[in-house]
């Protein structure tokens, strides 16, 4: 006896509303949107982006401006390792009071510092940077800074999920022999789970570094900024030679994790 | 193992280590300090902190006034409507370059190796794919904004394009993680390679690649109102003029619906991927 396949449509077919929700919302996107597609086929901006891409075939390779290309990368790199770092910190001190750790723990702190890691992390790094930079001004400073805010709240989550699922035992050993709750902390919590925190921390800077690398076109220092400025004013070549750099660094970072992963899994 | 007996030891035993790695972390941590310039100070110098305070203190209360909430939520849906075109055009630069760059579906390879032509084109494809997805979005927006000016168009091609390359390299990881066996029948047995995508392969891997896709579009809505504060429309270029204009009261209503949008796209899309299994 063949059982025939279920009809393609039917009004219990969950699949179906979805589909036809999907559709009826790009339907609409694409209708509300004034799009310049006549403008974007036209002869005028073939070509200027033929301009563009020609200008950007020659990038700019001055010694003088390579080096200055190298400071860019380097800062960086470093506002990323910064920014991860003080995220570490501040996600760590609000993890301890956004977790729950044994039964009798009344966690008075819990709602609030979940409420305030949510909204730390749920504004991009990009707006952080550029709401910093009204007191931070442009440069490093406000970059750093946007990606440590936007970094505790994704990694102050983690932590506290890492530190209500480590096991309790330890901790309870140490707490029926009345030790303190900061030294349980310390001796029987952190410990455990340490790698785990190690690991979020390299994949949240993996992921600071290509955010870091954009982060300046608001004015928030690094290669973002340089890109700003150079594309500001037209200069393409030496676009196209940060462009270059800014890919370089994503690939050479993949490539680091790829590689680190395949050895440390091994 | 040494005892230690917690009568005699009452220091930490692990001290000389803990100080050693401490100094150790502070000598490293001194260039980059420098090198961010981390004058944290700065922040709280009067010339800074004067129009930083003014700012925050305009943030409450936000401004809910009827004509600038209408404008909100113009541009709110302005924000997801260009996540939505977006994500669709990756669609159709995606699935015609995921479906061209899977191996499982190679008639050659059913037969040992692949023929040497399709498999450097496929792997054309795949560093296509990769080339398209390493530039981040909001690089090709600052390039398109210039090529077509401000506006929506810009954000719309700058997903289209990451999105594009993203959604095809893991569509066709996900197409070559299943079982095999199936697809390879079917094409064994005088199937055309459409033939057994849609009968072998699709069926097989219909609910990952479209949990996937409501992912990324939860990323692509908050990727757009990101891409506004470089002219490409939404949500972000109003977020961008307000704050140039120092107004707090404006950001802080922008800000409150866009913690809202992210939440809600969010939950969307935890809801519709639990549905769809």
């Amino acid at each position: 006896m063949h059982k025939l396949p279920p009809s393609m449509f039917g009004a219990r077919c969950k699949g179906c509303w979805f589909l036809v929700g999907l559709i009826c919302l790009t339907i609409a996107s694409f209708w509300t949107l004034d799009l310049k597609w006549a403008q974007f086929f036209s002869a005028d901006a073939a070509r200027r982006m033929g301009k563009f891409i020609g200008e950007m075939l020659v990038p700019e390779t001055s010694s003088k401006f390579l080096v200055k290309l190298a400071g860019a990368a380097i800062e960086t790199l470093a506002m990323s390792a910064l920014g991860t770092l003080l995220a570490v910190v501040f996600g760590l001190a609000l993890a301890v009071p956004a977790s729950k750790t044994h039964h009798h723990d009344p966690a008075r702190w819990r709602a609030i510092s979940r409420l305030l890691l949510n909204m730390l992390r749920s504004i991009p790094e990009l707006v952080w940077a550029a709401l910093l930079l009204i007191s931070a001004g442009l440069g490093p400073l406000a970059g750093t800074l946007a990606l440590a805010l936007h970094t505790t709240g994704v990694l102050g989550r983690l932590f506290a999920e890492s530190i209500e699922n480590a096991s309790t035992n330890p901790a309870f050993a140490l707490r029926t022999r009345g030790v303190s709750e900061a030294k349980i902390f310390w001796y029987a919590t952190l410990p455990q789970i340490l790698p785990q925190l190690v690991s979020y921390a390299l994949y949240r800077w993996e992921n600071n570094i290509r955010a870091a690398a954009v982060l300046g076109v608001v004015g928030a220092g690094g290669l973002g900024q340089m890109l700003a400025f150079h594309m500001g004013l037209f200069q393409m070549q030496e676009t196209s030679s940060i462009l270059l750099a800014m890919l370089l660094m994503v690939a050479l970072v993949d490539a680091v994790s790829h590689a680190s992963r395949r050895v440390m899994s091994s | 193992m040494l005892a230690l007996n917690p009568q005699t030891v009452k220091h930490d035993p692990a001290w000389l280590g803990r100080i050693f790695w401490l100094v150790a972390g502070a000598v490293l941590l001194w260039p980059l300090l420098v090198l961010t310039e981390f004058k944290i100070w700065t922040l709280f110098e009067s010339s800074n902190l004067k129009p930083t305070l003014r700012f925050l203190g305009d943030f409450f209360p936000p401004k809910i006034e009827g004509e600038f909430l209408l404008l909100v939520a113009k541009e709110t849906w302005r924000t997801v409507a260009i996540a939505t075109a977006g994500v669709a055009m990756a669609l159709v630069l995606a699935v015609p370059l995921a479906l061209l760059s899977v191996r499982v579906l190679s008639v050659s390879a059913l037969t040992g190796k692949m023929n040497r032509s399709p498999a450097i084109f496929r792997t054309l494809l795949r560093w296509l794919m990769i080339v398209l997805r390493s530039v981040p979005e909001l690089i090709w927006a600052l390039i398109f904004v210039r090529v077509v000016g401000l506006g929506p168009t810009a954000g719309v091609i700058a997903i289209a394009l990451t999105y594009g390359g993203m959604l095809g390299k893991v569509y066709a990881e996900i197409l070559e993680s299943g079982d095999a066996q199936v697809t390879q029948s079917l094409l064994r047995n005088g199937a055309g390679p459409m033939q057994a995508f849609f009968y072998g392969l699709l069926p097989q891997n219909a609910a990952e690649l479209t949990s996937y896709t409501v992912y990324r579009w939860e990323c692509a809505i908050r990727s757009s109102a990101v891409l506004g504060f470089v002219g490409a429309g939404g949500l972000g270029q109003q977020m961008d003029a307000s704050m140039k204009m120092f107004n707090g009261s404006e950001v802080a209503t922008m800000l409150i619906v866009f913690m809202l949008l992210v939440w809600l796209a969010d939950a969307t899309s935890a809801w519709l991927r639990k549905a769809l299994g």
